[in-house]
């Protein structure tokens, strides 16, 4: 058994907005180069867990160690330095209206590592096509993409400075079956290539058993169940059954349709 | 007494959260300030910044420059002629648009125009995730959106003042001399005659705080953004509005600093 410390750990994490506590004491451990997959309903809080890690969001309590260093503890410059190590897909891409696809590509690596213009043009167009993209959408912006090709150029962003450690929320909402499979696999080509820890954040059950090493339920603001992602359909667990399942009856209560339901 | 106390509860929240925003304000405008100090610096984003507010909006600050200088120089010169003191309209016209005008509608127009697209471009930021897409690219929002804008904004708002100036007095110019009856000459020496350094430097001061002020609110409510489209409505709303009151504001302080006795 491996006694390396994880990649991340994170111990009693709390965030509260207003009298709402969307994290209520999480504790998770990631090992260096394995990926987990954090499944939760809507609200559940992972968008808030992901953003709590990644420096985002402060929390009210709980430590975030990242190579065995407490992150909040850290002064702002030795912060910065860790959070270089990090790649981020956002749900919806969140690419620059204002830059062409090339510089969205190159903006990590022209900010991190002082790369001239130009070597950051060529190297982009390398990263473009390791995620099937070809050399002419380089010169287009955003808003001239599909649904399908942005995901792929904001997937290039967040391998461009080949991060150590990578995050995915919901890298395949909005796409159709074909193409969120065509994501996982270049995520996880990606992942196995960078030799990357990653945390991925999904309701899609079939993306979370095809990225993950490990999957993990967030539910109440807690982990209430964590087990290999292949055994996610079949984990025994009451509330990650009724998920995985899609079943209106079970431990999980929607408050919307209580609320519906009241005279 | 419970009438009372929530009569001022209904006073003291209002003041209480004007007070909170003032002092959010405050922090940001310095937050951003430091970085225009501080390396890394944007030199692309600074560019940009500039030629949004100066180059594109020169031709709205120029119609409304010469119009207001011919509509003073027709309205001074109606009511100066009853009391036959028709021989100041130059004069009158030349300190008015250095002074007050030039800056004060220049700052109006800009704030309608760049304020609010600020606003909506930060907030749109926000609300996609953009601005946290940028902190985790190893940039910080601040030092790339806000500082670059509010230096653009110090240095454009004098540019555009200096051409609304001359563009002021031109529209009196024009209306003098051809509808008024004024002799151009006579009309020129009158209009340098009585201008002193001061009503320059002073417009171009409250222009540049005017700048400052228009970057800042269509930065700040751009950055504090919640919620999607409706939410960049309203900053964008904000923006413009806070813009507006606080150049009013700010030109009878800084009016204040220049020329009280």
């Amino acid at each position: 058994m491996s006694t390396a410390p994880p990649k991340i750990r994170i111990r009693g994490l709390v965030k509260s907005f207003g009298g709402k506590k969307v994290l209520d004491g999480i504790d998770l451990d990631i090992k260096q180069g394995t990926s987990l997959v954090v499944i939760g309903g809507s609200g559940s809080g992972k968008s808030v867990l992901v953003k709590c890690i990644l420096n985002l969001l402060t929390p009210d309590a709980g430590t975030i160690e990242i190579d065995g260093e407490n992150v909040l503890a850290l002064p702002p410059r030795a912060r910065r330095a860790i959070y270089a190590k990090v790649g981020m897909l956002f749900q919806n891409g969140a690419l620059f209206d204002s830059l062409p696809v090339w510089e969205n590509v190159a903006f990590g690596l022209l900010a991190r590592h002082r790369v001239t213009r130009g070597e950051a043009r060529a190297r982009a167009g390398e990263i473009l096509a390791q995620v099937g993209l070809g050399p002419e959408v380089s010169r287009l912006f955003p808003a001239e993409l599909s649904g399908g090709m942005q995901k792929r150029v904001a997937l290039a962003r967040a391998i461009a400075a080949q991060p150590e450690m990578l995050f995915f929320d919901e890298p395949t909402t909005g796409l159709d079956p074909i193409l969120g499979a065509v994501i996982d696999g270049l995520i996880v080509d990606c992942v196995k290539r960078l030799g990357s820890t990653a945390l991925a954040i999904t309701h899609d059950m079939s993306s979370a058993q095809h990225i993950g090493d490990e999957a993990a339920m967030l539910y109440q603001g807690r982990i209430v169940w964590r087990g290999p992602a292949t055994s996610l359909l079949t984990s025994g667990n009451p509330v990650v059954d009724q998920f995985t399942h899609g079943r209106r009856e079970g431990p999980i209560k929607m408050e919307v349709c209580d609320e519906a339901a009241k005279p | 007494m419970t009438s009372l106390a929530a009569a001022l509860a209904g006073i003291g929240r209002p003041v209480l959260m004007l007070c909170r925003t003032a002092g959010r304000v405050a922090l940001f405008a310095v937050s951003g300030l430091s970085h225009l100090i501080r390396p890394p610096f944007h030199l692309r984003m600074f560019l940009r910044a500039l030629v949004e507010m100066a180059y594109f909006s020169l031709p709205v600050v120029a119609l409304t420059a010469i119009f207001t200088g011919m509509v003073l120089a027709l309205q001074s010169y109606t009511g100066f002629a009853r009391f036959s003191a028709q021989g100041a309209v130059a004069s009158v016209v030349v300190l008015s648009v250095t002074r007050e005008l030039g800056p004060v509608l220049a700052g109006l127009m800009v704030a309608g125009r760049v304020g609010a697209a600020m606003a909506a471009e930060i907030g749109t930021m926000r609300v996609t995730d953009q601005i946290d897409a940028l902190a985790t690219l190893s940039t910080d929002p601040m030092k790339y959106l806000v500082a670059p804008r509010l230096l653009g904004g110090i240095l454009a708002l004098p540019m555009l003042v200096v051409v609304a100036d001359i563009l002021g007095v031109l529209g009196g110019f024009i209306v003098s001399t051809t509808s008024l009856g004024f002799n151009p000459a006579a009309y020129l020496h009158s209009t340098f005659a009585y201008l002193e350094t001061i009503d320059v430097v002073s417009g171009l001061v409250k222009a540049a705080v005017f700048g400052f002020l228009i970057a800042l609110m269509g930065c700040y409510n751009g950055y504090m953004t919640r919620g999607g489209a409706e939410g960049v409505g309203a900053a964008t709303t904000a923006a413009v509005v806070s813009a507006s009151i606080l150049i009013l504001a700010f030109d009878y302080v800084l009016t204040g600093l220049f020329f009280s006795q």
